[in-house]
């Protein structure tokens, strides 16, 4: 053999390790997708954690409800006018760490004063976003151990998170941000949906 | 930092890293010896493919157990849903397990190969005895792995198979009875059973058997590869110190063995994707029904690759000495090197006696296999006696003809044309 | 040498075949059920079919509502509105309606679950079962059936199928309950809603359905399949010229 042809040779045998390598290792890679992928949420998983319907028509102006929806408590307060007056009152605003919601997790419709699709009806996690105990409402204001300026909202029990009408938290408590609001929607006047986003034009 | 470090810090962080670690473990002298510069003879066939791809369906049947662990449950109440969980709601989760069932058969085919491959070539005679009986442990260790993973599913088939299998023991004189209510931990096959044969099937088994893997390349490696000419290819060396007619395994045998590993992905491909069924014979019909401890599946046969020691022990019409005859069928390969007194490895320059006792052992098995899948008749048991009977020649009357076989010379240099 | 080499492996190859054909169970009682997977539109008549006739008593307990909706390519509120009974969530599985404990009472054994039937006894069989229910007074449902004989399962189709009676060759007499050899075939005593050819269709359809949850990926399974061998079949020739590269130094 030449030394010309043994130069092509070589270039031959590169080009076709580098070619074999590059294709194996994409065969290689799409065999370990199915292998990933099985790990996600199953069809079982999904089922159970679809999203639940709740009927509050039947709910007290003042009261909540508790809903299990993926492993976790939803609220659903329905708030009184005077609830919904502490959430634009200036001096509570003045305690909040996070007021307009620019920090915390919630659904671009609900980034707002009342943190809600409806002023009415307050939708949230109930998980504390410090440590993830669960947060008990004091919607009485001036509770006695709360303090005489406590608007009302929720406390947690465990480092003594304190959160408003809203959801959103006080300023100097261990929880860093809101309580989170998840996906819902009104499927009609009564009925809530939670896990599907509203559609909001 | 020592000036020692700093040297080979001149070609590249990971340069240095790998040579600090190859210091400490000598990984590269490792490489060297079973693959770089292993010589092969350079003149494998179609035959020696089966090894590199028993390999492979290891790993595969490794990587798709350890996933099927993640959502199969061992307990006789959620076995079965927990399979068809797998088949329906986890993502991908039918792949996973199609790949698990064909890879049990694939494993018994290319094992089957690789062993007639031993048989054709020579390949359990001195110096390469301990290769040979460590692979037949690999086989052995193989059926109990693919016995304990049948019952897993727990379907019908699965249950009656296991019932069946584990009465043989059975027969053990005096302690029989006792021996199989330990197997099993109960009065019958149950979730205790069950729950045992998982953590030997998942753990205990494969943990042996890649033990037995590793050896049985180290043990070949020491000794040397066989061909298709049983010629000792470190006999004959050139001025390098390597065998004039051996090549190194890498690079040659590993591109070789890349196209053969890519056929046979296509073959296991297509039943993967196309009949994982494998018209009833990968994954029996009976087993899409739960196991039914009331009722015994109407055509009650193990998994096609158990078949021929099966129609061995139905053929006999004594319980003890089948279950002894079914045994002796399975160990008799051990006694190979010990028995073949021929001079000549290769069927190549054999004679035409040690060729004629050699097909009528291939024809004989595959008849058993046949025959172990089918309802009993009296004339399907007169042949499954009269191969039984063949079978059995292959092994006992091996010292007498291999010694009078005439066998042709063996060359010096083995058969060999570049392409 | 090389050549006989591939002429052994093609005899090992090809007994293996043989031995596959020869032991495929094939009762020459059954007949075809011809039914493709691939035909949504008789999926969907089949899901009615199954929905209607069939659920009442056996579940399909691994089959999901949200599954059968995503691969019969029904919407689904049409899911809801036509398969569902009132209070089932569309995530749910096709549980029985009936208790098992009264089931067991009343036909004297649990009806099975249908999710795998169609890999257990194969289309063919629960097409020609379904077909070959007969008029028989001694059986307390008043059938029997050709490919079960002394089923326990009552002839639920019998609205649209009528009700047909076995017929014997001459000289066997039908009170001795002969029905192995002497048969000869069915004739209608009664017709039913359906005619033959449209019956056919209704069954047809119903094992179609029970083929599609016995194995419900097998349509991704195979286009995949296809898939899988292009690669393997472009990466072999990558290979096999490698090899051929590399193995021009072995003289």
């Amino acid at each position: 053999m030449s030394a010309e042809a043994e130069r092509i040779d070589g270039g031959r045998r590169h080009f076709l390790l580098v070619a074999t390598t590059v294709t194996g290792v994409a065969g290689l890679a799409a065999t370990a997708v199915p292998f990933l992928a099985s790990w996600k949420p199953s069809a079982r998983a999904q089922a159970l954690g679809a999203p639940v319907e709740q009927d509050v028509s039947k709910l007290e102006p003042g009261g909540v409800l508790k809903v299990n929806w993926r492993g976790q408590a939803i609220f659903i307060v329905r708030r009184t006018p005077e609830m919904i007056a502490t959430l634009s009152d200036p001096k509570v605003i003045a305690q909040l760490r996070d007021p307009n919601s620019e920090e915390s997790e919630q659904p671009e419709y609900a980034k707002n004063e009342i943190r809600a699709l409806r002023p009415e009806f307050l939708v949230l996690v109930g998980v504390c976003t410090h440590l993830g105990c669960a947060p008990i409402d004091r919607f009485q204001p001036q509770d006695a151990e709360l303090g005489a300026d406590w608007p009302g909202g929720f406390y947690c029990p465990c480092h003594g998170s304190r959160f408003d009408m809203a959801g959103r938290v006080f300023k100097d408590v261990p929880a860093p941000t809101n309580l989170r609001i998840p996906p819902y929607r009104f499927l009609n006047e009564s009925v809530i949906q939670i896990g599907v986003d509203a559609e909001v034009a | 930092m020592s000036a020692t470090m700093q040297a080979p810090a001149r070609r590249g962080r990971l340069a240095a890293i790998a040579e600090w670690c190859d210091q400490r473990l000598g990984y590269s002298r490792f490489l060297k010896q079973h693959v770089t510069e292993y010589y092969a003879p350079k003149n494998f066939n179609f035959w020696y493919y089966f090894g590199s791809l028993a390999l492979l369906v290891l790993v595969i049947q490794i990587v798709t157990g350890i996933f099927l662990t993640m959502n199969y449950k061992p307990s006789a109440e959620d076995a079965f849903a927990s399979v068809e969980y797998i088949m329906r709601d986890v993502e991908w989760g039918w792949l996973i397990r199609y790949m698990h069932s064909t890879g049990a058969s694939a494993f018994f085919v290319v094992v089957y190969l690789h062993m007639f491959r031993g048989l054709m070539y020579g390949s359990y005679k001195n110096p390469r005895e301990l290769v040979w009986i460590l692979g037949m442990l690999i086989y052995l260790c193989l059926m109990a792995e693919a016995f304990f993973g049948y019952l897993l599913p727990w379907g019908n088939m699965s249950y009656w198979g296991a019932q069946v299998i584990v009465s043989l023991f059975g027969v053990i004189p005096g302690i029989g009875e006792s021996l199989v209510e330990w197997i099993r931990g109960d009065y019958y096959i149950s979730d205790i059973t069950l729950n045992r044969f998982f953590a030997l099937h998942v753990i205990a088994l494969p943990l042996a058997l890649i033990f037995l893997v590793v050896v049985h390349i180290l043990a070949l490696h020491e000794v040397g590869s066989n061909n298709p000419d049983g010629v000792e290819i470190k006999q004959l060396k050139g001025p390098d110190g390597h065998p004039v007619d051996g090549i190194p395994f890498h690079p040659y045998y590993t591109v070789k063995d890349l196209v053969g590993i890519t056929v046979f992905l296509m073959f296991f491909a297509g039943v993967v994707f196309f009949a994982p069924e494998m018209g009833g014979y990968f994954l029996e019909h009976a087993n899409f029904q739960p196991a039914n401890p009331l009722q015994t599946p109407e055509n009650i046969a193990p998994v096609w690759y158990f078949t021929p020691f099966y129609a061995i022990l139905r053929a006999v019409p004594n319980k003890f000495l089948g279950v002894v005859l079914m045994a002796l069928a399975v160990i008799s390969f051990v006694f190979l090197p010990w028995l073949d007194r021929s001079k000549v490895k290769s069927i190549r320059y054999r004679g035409w006696i040690y060729k004629t006792f050699l097909f009528s052992f291939a024809v004989s098995f595959i008849a058993l296999g046949y025959l172990g899948l089918q309802h009993v008749t009296p004339a399907y048991t007169y042949a499954a006696r009269f191969f039984t009977v063949v079978y059995f020649a292959f092994f006992i009357l091996m010292p007498w003809y291999t010694k009078i076989d005439p066998t042709k010379p063996v060359p010096e240099r083995v058969t060999y044309h570049a392409h | 040498m090389r050549i006989k080499n591939i002429a052994l492996a093609l005899v090992v190859g090809m007994s293996w075949v043989g031995v596959s054909l020869a032991a495929s169970p094939g009762a020459g009682l059954l007949q075809p059920a011809n039914n493709d997977v691939a035909n949504t539109a008789s999926l969907q008549r089949g899901a009615r079919n199954f929905v209607n006739y069939c659920l009442g008593c056996h579940s399909a307990k691994y089959v999901r509502y949200s599954r059968l909706a995503a691969d019969l390519g029904l919407t689904e509120s049409q899911v809801i509105e036509n398969l569902l009974f009132t209070g089932t969530s569309i995530h749910d599985t096709m549980e029985v309606a009936l208790p098992q404990e009264a089931a067991a009472r009343w036909f004297g054994t649990t009806p099975p679950d249908l999710s795998l039937i169609a890999r257990a006894r194969g289309t063919d069989y629960i097409y020609t079962f379904l077909k070959s229910f007969y008029l028989d007074p001694k059986r307390p449902t008043g059938v029997n059936n050709l490919v079960l004989p002394g089923t326990s399962m009552p002839h639920v189709l019998w609205e649209l199928q009528g009700y047909q009676a076995a017929v014997y060759d001459g000289e066997s007499d039908p009170a001795r309950d002969a029905v192995h050899k002497k048969f000869k075939g069915f004739e209608l005593a009664q017709p039913g809603l359906l005619s033959p050819e449209e019956f056919d269709q209704f069954v047809r359809d119903t094992v179609n359905f029970l083929d599609y949850i016995a194995e419900p990926m097998q349509l991704q399974r195979r286009k995949l399949g296809f898939y899988v061998l292009g690669f393997l079949l472009v990466f072999f020739v990558l290979a096999y010229a490698l090899k051929k590269e590399y193995w021009k130094d072995v003289k």
